[in-house]
């Protein structure tokens, strides 16, 4: 038993069917969970008031925008390496998740900066490197959607993507270099001293859980829905061969 | 090797190779600059370096369609792909003869375009150093992204969109080494990033290009 057997598409069908349903439930769930518990159950922010709450939208989709790259980074590697076609179309799939988290994280952002900081946008490293980001998205989906023959269209973007990572890498140092930030460190690390206060963090974590699960339904759900449209196209060539 | 890159200079610079375009539109960026901002000389001089940078990397951008567009359309791009030379040889020439037609003469205008924009007196020698180090690595990623989107038709503007995000470190760096030479700071850090940057671009890069190219021509 290998994760290379989900290679077969047949095989990725008919786990991630079973699979799906569940992940739909418990992501329900515990973003449910979370966000009632964080919007109502927990105290307000000495200094922010309640503004503080967007937090737990805007740190786990933040957390998903970088991590569907990150993924997309490991479909591309694994197409380019062992050219599973799952992998390329599972990485086709997440990159338009990827793009709406990016812009959750944006716009959850600016509503919450505007009381904050007193203006919707600055030319923060951590906001200009996620609008970096965000164009990455937007040249990658770009691509795949400009090419026709899909063999080429997953090779071509997969190098885009392993590049880009690169260039992702090197634009976040290089904003951080270029301007001080008005944005606070990390929320969670494991440097205690600049972490989010208890009270925040478990209705957190369960949010960012609920994220994580969302994604991976979202991603599995998508995929199937490239196989059976590549599955269509074959079949109809076919049809139209014999006819 | 030299011979192609003879070529490839001899077809830019002959009639309709398009060789001076990418300066012409450097030349009427910066002069439209003044147009859309005013002409008061204190903020012109402070805009001077990030304008110059700018446009230096759009008159890049511009030009790079014509980089692999036409060795594709008369299928000469075949031939250099089956020719002893490797390709990813083949590009670095490309690519140094983009910058030979392209880069290189930007640098040398952008002094003559420094004082338009009243850029202040320290700040040329590093202007002309930041770009010499910075638009190396400009045609580099350029002709990655050429090479991405060579066989497709209207591929311009997705060119744009692939590129301009792999220019921002680039543009980062270049544009900060010029504006501290301006202001008369150290330059130190800045450069060296800069320089670092073009170097792994010129050494990388290619690679990913010829692969790219590999897959275009399949």
């Amino acid at each position: 038993m290998s994760i290379w057997e989900y290679a077969n598409p047949k095989k990725f069908l008919a786990t991630s069917e079973k699979v799906i349903p569940a992940l739909w439930v418990s992501s329900a769930v515990l973003i449910t969970v979370g966000l009632i518990w964080g919007f109502f159950f927990t105290p307000d922010d000495y200094r922010q008031g309640s503004t503080v709450k967007i937090i737990f939208l805007h740190v786990p989709s933040a957390l998903m925008a970088i991590n569907a790259w990150f993924m997309m980074l490991v479909a591309s590697l694994v197409w380019v390496i062992r050219r599973h076609h799952v992998s390329a179309l599972a990485a086709r799939a997440a990159a338009p998740v990827g793009v709406v988290m990016t812009v959750i994280a944006l716009i959850t952002g600016a509503i919450w900066g505007q009381p904050m900081w007193g203006t919707w946008w600055a030319w923060d490293p951590r906001l200009t490197s996620f609008l970096v980001l965000f164009l990455f998205y937007l040249g990658y989906i770009a691509l795949w959607e400009a090419i026709d023959n899909p063999d080429t269209a997953a090779d071509l973007t997969s190098i885009l993507c392993l590049v880009g990572s690169v260039f992702a890498v090197l634009s976040r140092y290089a904003v951080n270099f270029w301007n001080q930030g008005l944005h606070q460190g990390a929320s969670l690390s494991l440097d205690e001293k600049e972490n989010v206060h208890d009270a925040f963090s478990s209705p957190l974590y369960v949010c960012m859980a609920g994220f994580v699960l969302l994604f991976l339904a979202l991603v599995l759900y998508r995929t199937g829905t490239e196989i059976r449209a590549r599955r269509i196209k074959a079949l109809m060539a076919r049809e139209r061969l014999e006819a | 090797m030299i011979a192609l890159l003879l070529r490839d200079l001899r077809l830019a610079f002959r009639a309709g190779g398009g060789f001076g375009l990418g300066l012409a539109f450097f030349l009427i960026v910066t002069v439209m600059v003044p147009f859309s901002v005013g002409p008061q000389p204190e903020l012109l001089s402070r805009i001077a370096p990030g304008v110059l940078w700018l446009g230096a990397l759009l008159a890049c951008l511009l030009s790079l369609d014509r980089l692999l567009a036409l060795d594709w359309e008369d299928g000469s791009l075949d031939l250099l792909a089956t020719a002893p030379l490797p390709l990813e040889s083949t590009v670095t020439i490309k690519a140094l003869a983009h910058w030979i037609t392209t880069g290189l003469p930007l640098v040398l205008a952008a002094p003559v375009l420094g004082v338009l924009l009243n850029l202040p007196l320290q700040g040329f020698q590093w202007l002309v150093i930041s770009l010499l180090l910075g638009t190396p690595a400009l045609s580099v990623i350029g002709t990655f992204g050429a090479a991405l989107t060579v066989g497709l038709k209207r591929g311009g503007l997705l060119m744009s969109l692939l590129v301009m995000p792999l220019y921002v470190p680039t543009l980062i760096f270049g544009s900060e080494v010029a504006r501290r030479g301006a202001e008369g700071m150290t330059v130190q850090t800045p450069l060296l990033l800069l320089a670092g940057i073009s170097a792994a671009s010129i050494a990388l890069l290619p690679f990913a290009s010829a692969a790219v190219l590999r897959v275009n021509l399949r």
